[in-house]
């Protein structure tokens, strides 16, 4: 009963979308406003229904109804209701309908509450959004349909891969979905601003909000999801260029460059075309991210079976969205008139390289993702990892880090080196002596000596915007930059310091044998067989010393096996100091009864991470700025509009 | 200035241009060099890459060769495709669905006394996902592939 209301709800959502379509696309016409009137409260309601679908696929995993064959085939009665819960999204179908919920109700909240464009971009835009919907809506109705009822129902549910049965990632797919479909907002304001030419700081300062947000959340899904990978996969690496990794990574970089641009534009009324061109790009490689991994054409541990049906339904909705947008872009970009003009040396100019370059890294890594494929299509079966990654984006990305140290200080139109040289030169000679340190005491590859030098010099470089300035009056969007510019450096020392100074032992041990690795003494003092809801398994109790005495800490890594679906994974056990992590998987037992460890002592890892949640943080606040500010400027408004009306009043009356 | 104002876009469209071909080339390059072809032990005993380049190894873990050394942590075992056969050396914990008989995907290189190091090994990652090489294997060894994942 309940699974028919969710798609009876899905089915009207969709109708209402092709209404919302219409009504928008009419509105662009000579006399077409028939429908224009509607269109709001269409998405508004829209959202909401879709939001009832989504609720009630939510319901029928909770109680696990396995005559839905969605929950048949990806739950079990046994799993605790939190990831019965997460269930409802960790798979194909409901992960799509996700996705369509989002779209929905960010639609009906900019169609709710976004007053300051001219009303036919609006209608524009909201029709823009409509029709990206529809394409998904159909996906879900003919080809995934989530509430497919299963007959007979079966007695029990065959599980949810126990990868994913994990708190951190019962969240981080919903924290990216609301990423990459906040960009779908960008992308249709932008769609809206390109049909009715409307393309200038007012279009930006609409825009500008959303990008934040969905910044925000890429920005924290992508440092959620690379954690979960550290600490889950026990593999002690925290980024393998994986599809789906470059899948969320590649989304951020456009929303990066699109973030800084859309700020020239609100401020500057320059990069007109840049920033609706960045507004396509984001929300495509949302997409393509998406469901190049999706459609299972990629290999990926993260690829949901699907079969040939959907694979090419998702490409052609890919094709057809993107290949539109482009074709609109390219009818009206020339038609769009040209900004304001600024000096290259600038910060119109620093921001130019900052996209530029940030545009170079989405490419490489765009390319990179995609050059299996196209290898395929000549007849070789290759894969492409790090040794490809990392020094081809460090290439792209050292260079934007030193324009990072500098841009931000430099003033808007017009400015010169030599005006902000002197505040320079402490992060130089930090620089400098960093990188003379690093050479003297301690032996390390080239990339992670430039990322260490580089970070401090960066970090100090991060906050100089700061000096001069009244800190209590400082508006939030500055304190969310140096924020999110500081979170920058603090990441990339974390990374360069992880790759330089880790440790890694490798041992079979008996119990009672002790180790070494790094700083620390580890003892094996046990083995424990132990038992959770739904797995059974084998406890290492470990005591770690650090340095020469203390007192021991115990550590309990594990090996688990699970019954529904049978499959064994490690869980890894960490032990943070202030200056590091020890990290702990627990293998197999050898032949002898001797027992596998694997051990790494990182320095300063957890910086990478620290770093992530400072550069959402940066965005938080800037977001927080520039709402506020909105909501201040539209009181204002209103105000003076209430008060020329109460004029009016008064000498109507009078006359 | 140089340039003269109302060619900057112009300008800035050439700069964005260049940058971005320049990358779109490094990456070309970068991507003949760097990416890991994929064997089966036929070709690669036929035609043995370099030891200085990473590649991918896939087949099927020979029954009864799976031998542990001395120190515990490194395996030693043999991997084949129904026409040839390649010994293979790993060091770390093996992933929990490598046994014998079933597929297997080796990261690493070939040493030049014919013997493959490993610095990764991918099984079988659950029971819907299959290292997609593996879907091109012929024969006996797919349809058992195709039976585990059942």
């Amino acid at each position: 009963m309940i699974a028919e209301l969710g798609l009876a709800a899905l089915w009207l959502a969709a109708a209402l979308a092709t209404l919302q379509l219409l009504g928008g696309a009419l509105a662009q016409t000579e006399r077409g406003g028939a429908l224009a009137g509607v269109v709001r409260p269409v998405a508004v309601v829209q959202g909401l229904l879709v939001l009832v679908a989504f609720a009630c696929l939510i319901y029928v995993f909770a109680v696990t109804d396995l005559s839905v064959k969605l929950v048949a085939l990806n739950s079990h009665s046994m799993k605790p209701l939190i990831f019965k819960i997460a269930g409802a999204w960790g798979n194909h179908e409901g992960s799509m309908l996700l996705w369509v919920t989002v779209m929905g109700l960010a639609g009906g909240f900019v169609a709710l509450i976004e007053r300051r464009l001219p009303e036919r971009t609006m209608l524009a835009t909201l029709a823009g959004q409509a029709f990206v919907s529809l394409g998904f809506y159909a996906f879900l109705l003919i080809a995934s349909n989530p509430f497919e009822r299963l007959s007979p129902a079966p007695a029990e549910g065959q599980g949810l891969n126990p990868l994913l049965q994990d708190l951190g990632l019962a969240f981080h797919p919903p924290t990216l979905y609301l990423g990459y479909v906040g960009l779908s907002i960008a992308f249709s304001f932008a769609i809206g601003a390109l049909v009715t030419r409307e393309v200038g700081p007012a279009f930006a300062r609409a825009m500008r909000p959303w990008v934040l947000g969905a910044w925000i959340f890429l920005t924290l899904g992508i440092t959620a999801g690379s954690y979960w990978a550290y600490y889950e996969l026990g593999w002690g690496g925290w980024w393998f260029w994986d599809p789906v990794e470059n899948a969320s990574l590649m989304p951020w970089l456009a929303a990066t460059a699109l973030l800084h641009s859309v700020s020239v534009l609100a401020s500057r009324d320059a990069l007109r075309i840049w920033t609706v061109m960045l507004g396509v790009v984001a929300f495509s490689m949302s997409m393509v991210g998406t469901f190049l991994v999706r459609s299972g054409i990629l290999t990926s541990v993260h690829a949901f079976a699907v079969d040939p049906e959907r694979g090419s339904f998702i490409l052609a909705l890919l094709a057809i969205n993107i290949g539109s947008a482009l074709v609109l872009f390219a009818l009206r970009a020339g038609t769009v008139s040209e900004g304001e003009r600024f000096a290259p040396i600038s910060r119109e100019g620093a921001l130019v390289i900052n996209n530029v370059l940030l545009c170079a890294i989405l490419g490489i890594v765009l390319f990179g993702t995609l050059y299996p494929l196209l290898a395929e299509a000549m007849g070789a079966q290759v894969s492409v990892g790090p040794p490809y990654f990392n020094p081809m984006s460090a290439l792209f990305a050292l260079p934007m880090l030193l324009v990072l140290a500098v841009g931000p200080m430099l003033r808007w139109r017009r400015d010169t080196f030599a005006r902000v040289g002197k505040a320079l030169v402490i992060p130089a000679m930090l620089v400098v002596a960093m990188g003379i340190g690093l050479v003297v005491f301690a032996k390390v590859a080239l990339l992670p000596f430039l990322g260490l030098a580089m970070g401090v010099g960066l970090a100090w470089a991060s906050v100089l915007p700061l000096r001069g300035r009244n800190l209590r009056r400082l508006p939030l969007a500055v304190w969310g930059m140096v924020f999110a510019h500081f979170g920058i450096a603090v990441a990339l020392i974390g990374m360069s310091s992880e790759s330089a100074f880790s440790v890694e032992k490798l041992v079979a041990v008996e119990v009672g044998d002790t180790t070494q690795v790094g700083p620390w003494k580890v003892r094996l003092a046990g083995i424990e067989p132990i038992a959770g809801p739904n797995w059974t398994a084998l406890e290492a109790d470990l005591a770690v010393i650090y340095g020469t005495d203390g007192a021991p800490t115990q550590l309990t890594p594990q090996s688990r096996t699970f019954w529904a679906p049978p499959q064994n994974t490690a869980e890894s056990a960490l032990l943070t100091r202030w200056n590091g992590q020890l990290y702990a998987v627990l293998g197999g037992e050898a032949d002898d009864g001797r027992w596998q460890l694997r051990l790494w002592w990182k320095p300063f890892v957890p910086l990478i991470w620290i770093g992530g949640v400072l550069i959402a943080l940066g965005g938080l606040l800037a977001l927080l700025g520039r709402v506020a500010n909105d909501v201040r400027r539209g009181v204002a408004s209103d105000r003076i509009a209430d008060r020329r009306e109460g004029q009016r009043e008064l000498e109507e009356s009078r006359s | 200035m140089a340039i003269k104002a109302k060619h900057q876009r112009l300008v800035l469209l050439v700069i964005a241009l260049v940058v971005l071909v320049g990358a779109a080339l490094l990456a070309a390059w970068a991507l003949r060099n760097q990416a890991s072809y994929f064997y089966v032990p036929a070709e690669i005993t036929a035609n043995p890459p370099a030891p200085s380049r990473g590649v991918r190894l896939g087949g099927m873990v020979e029954k009864g060769s799976i031998k542990t050394m001395p120190d515990g942590v490194t395996i030693a075992f043999v991997v084949g495709d129904g026409k040839a056969t390649v010994p293979v050396v790993f060091k770390g914990i093996v992933p929990s669905l490598f046994v014998e008989g079933s597929g297997v995907v080796a990261e690493g290189h070939m040493r030049p006394d014919g013997t493959f190091e490993a610095d990764n090994l991918l099984a079988k990652h659950d029971e819907k996902y299959v290292p997609r090489e593996m879907k091109d294997m012929t024969g006996e060894q797919a349809r058992q592939v195709v039976a585990e994942t059942k």
